[in-house]
């Protein structure tokens, strides 16, 4: 069954027998969203001056407001100055029996979503009801939108500050120990100080790099350069980038690509999915392991792979790996430095080719991912902003 | 205090693990290390601390929270230190015993990085009290 929402209604007008013939004529109202098929009813309150109407909006707010526009005491045009400083999210319809340009002008200066002229048959009011419910829903979805953002951003930005504050708080923690003294005295605690406070910074710097990376794309500001791009050149290039971790740990890199092999795309954005593909499938290998780097092409499409003999990963571990700062920790993982976000970007830019990422992995046997693209860019997705 | 303490230091972070063996260690006491919850909780079968270090967000968030809860259990005169770096995040005011004491087991919260002073002082505190 579909959602279902209520909407409050308030029926402001002075005359018994109109604030009845509305009621009546919204008895049993319903309508259903475009998109979403949630089935909107209405649920009506009458007020019968301005004065209690200003009473019911401040105790138990509607959503709209049918608003007689002249009224003894307090007129309508009142009551919606008083909406515009005190409820500016209340929808009003204002109703004259005056209908003049000069009386709808003025009313929807003061803020009236729209108005009705008196008299006004049943399909007119319901015409102009369904208006109003379809403009509370849009601001309704609107506002939940700017709050679930603000909330992804919040938990984004806490959960950088923590990783960008473990490794400072790991280099202030070595600086102590130099500064106290003990540690200058013993060369072997000196170099392994010193040497972990340069890995500590490494990580910084590619969670600062990464994380830069993340956001050009997120914003869809960076200038994407498309030209085409020989991804059998760029895979040379970070094949080289990798190799003097790979050859301190004994690690090979085998390339198996055809001589040159073109798409069209950013090669910024191309070297970024290689350099992170391959610089993962070295970081959790195991020590003399092989990375094999795998390039092909269908007559659409191209397809890189990376192939490790590694650690691998658990089906749960793998399921979470493409999210933003996941890094699957466990004993093997507990050494290896990385930001979190690598996969996340290379996921990310494999969208804007209109391609994916994925991952096949066998515990202590190996990892390897594939991405596919798309050679041409006729139908790109514009980047989606979480 | 005694003057050489036997001490479970519990932190996912290597390099605090080190930081801190280091300076327990050249104090003269005696260190037990491990990187996450389920490796303490094998740790405490066979060994009763002086005091327990641990650090509040290991693999999941309230690992540090449970284990302090575990190691009261087991032995509730064994002191508790927690070390955070995230205190900004959370909110809450750990430096506020009014704050902590209802919900949080642990003795004394120091944040990192941890000066080895402040850590010495709090032991001393914890353990002549």
């Amino acid at each position: 069954m579909a959602d279902e929402v209520i909407l409050k209604l308030l029926v402001v007008d002075d005359e018994a027998g109109m604030r009845m013939g509305i009621r009546r004529a919204l008895r049993g109202f319903q309508t259903e969203t475009d998109d979403t098929g949630m089935m909107v009813k209405l649920s009506v309150d009458e007020a019968e001056s301005g004065e209690q109407a200003i009473e019911v909006i401040q105790s138990s707010p509607p959503d709209i407001v049918l608003l007689d526009h002249r009224m003894g005491g307090i007129t309508g045009i009142d009551v919606l100055n008083w909406m515009e400083k005190h409820s500016p999210d209340v929808i009003a319809i204002m109703i004259t029996a005056y209908a003049s340009l000069e009386n709808a002008i003025s009313a929807t200066k003061k803020g009236a979503f729209d108005f009705l002229p008196k008299p006004f048959t049943p399909a007119e009011l319901k015409v102009a009801v369904r208006q109003a419910v379809k403009h509370v829903l849009a601001l309704r979805e609107a506002r939940d939108l700017a709050e679930e953002k603000k909330r992804v951003r919040f938990q984004f930005i806490s959960v950088l500050a923590h990783e960008l504050k473990a490794p400072l708080g790991a280099i202030e923690g070595y600086l102590y120990l130099l500064q106290d003294g003990t540690a200058l005295k013993n060369p072997e605690t000196l170099t392994r100080v010193v040497e972990r406070s340069l890995i500590r910074l490494q990580g910084m710097r590619k969670l600062i790099f990464d994380l830069l990376d993340l956001t050009r794309i997120e914003s869809g500001e960076k200038k994407r350069e498309l030209a085409p791009v020989d991804i059998a050149a760029a895979a040379v290039t970070s094949r080289e980038t990798m190799l003097p971790d790979a050859v301190a740990r004994g690690i090979t890199i085998t390339l198996d690509s055809p001589e040159e092999l073109f798409m069209t795309g950013d090669r910024g954005e191309i070297e970024i999915i290689l350099n992170n593909l391959i610089s993962n499938a070295v970081k959790y290998n195991r020590d003399n392991g092989k990375v094999t780097v795998k390039l092909s092409e269908s007559p659409d499409e191209v397809m890189m792979t990376v192939s490790d003999t590694g650690i691998g990963m658990s089906e749960e571990e793998r399921e979470r790996l493409f999210g933003e700062f996941v890094r699957i920790k466990n004993d093997k993982t507990r050494n290896i430095l990385g930001s979190g976000l690598g996969l996340n970007i290379v996921k990310r830019i494999a969208a804007l080719y209109n391609g994916s990422v994925s991952v096949e992995s066998t515990p202590d046997v190996g990892s390897t991912f594939s991405v596919v693209l798309k050679k041409q860019l006729e139908q790109v997705e514009q980047p989606k902003v979480p | 205090m005694k003057e050489h303490l036997t001490i479970l230091l519990v932190d996912d972070d290597q390099d605090f693990i080190e930081q801190m063996r280091y300076m327990l260690e050249t104090a003269g006491h005696k260190v037990y290390s491990a990187p996450g919850r389920e490796k303490a909780m094998e740790a405490l079968e066979g060994l009763k601390p002086d005091i327990a270090v641990i650090d509040l967000m290991m693999d999941r968030n309230d690992d540090g929270f449970v284990l302090a809860y575990r190691i009261k259990k087991m032995y509730p005169e064994v002191p508790v230190i927690m070390v955070t770096a995230v205190t900004s995040e959370t909110g809450i005011d750990f430096g506020s015993s009014s704050d902590t004491g209802g919900w949080m087991r642990a003795d004394a919260l120091l944040q990192k990085p941890v000066r080895f002073e402040q850590l010495d002082a709090t032991m001393r505190r914890l353990l002549n009290g």
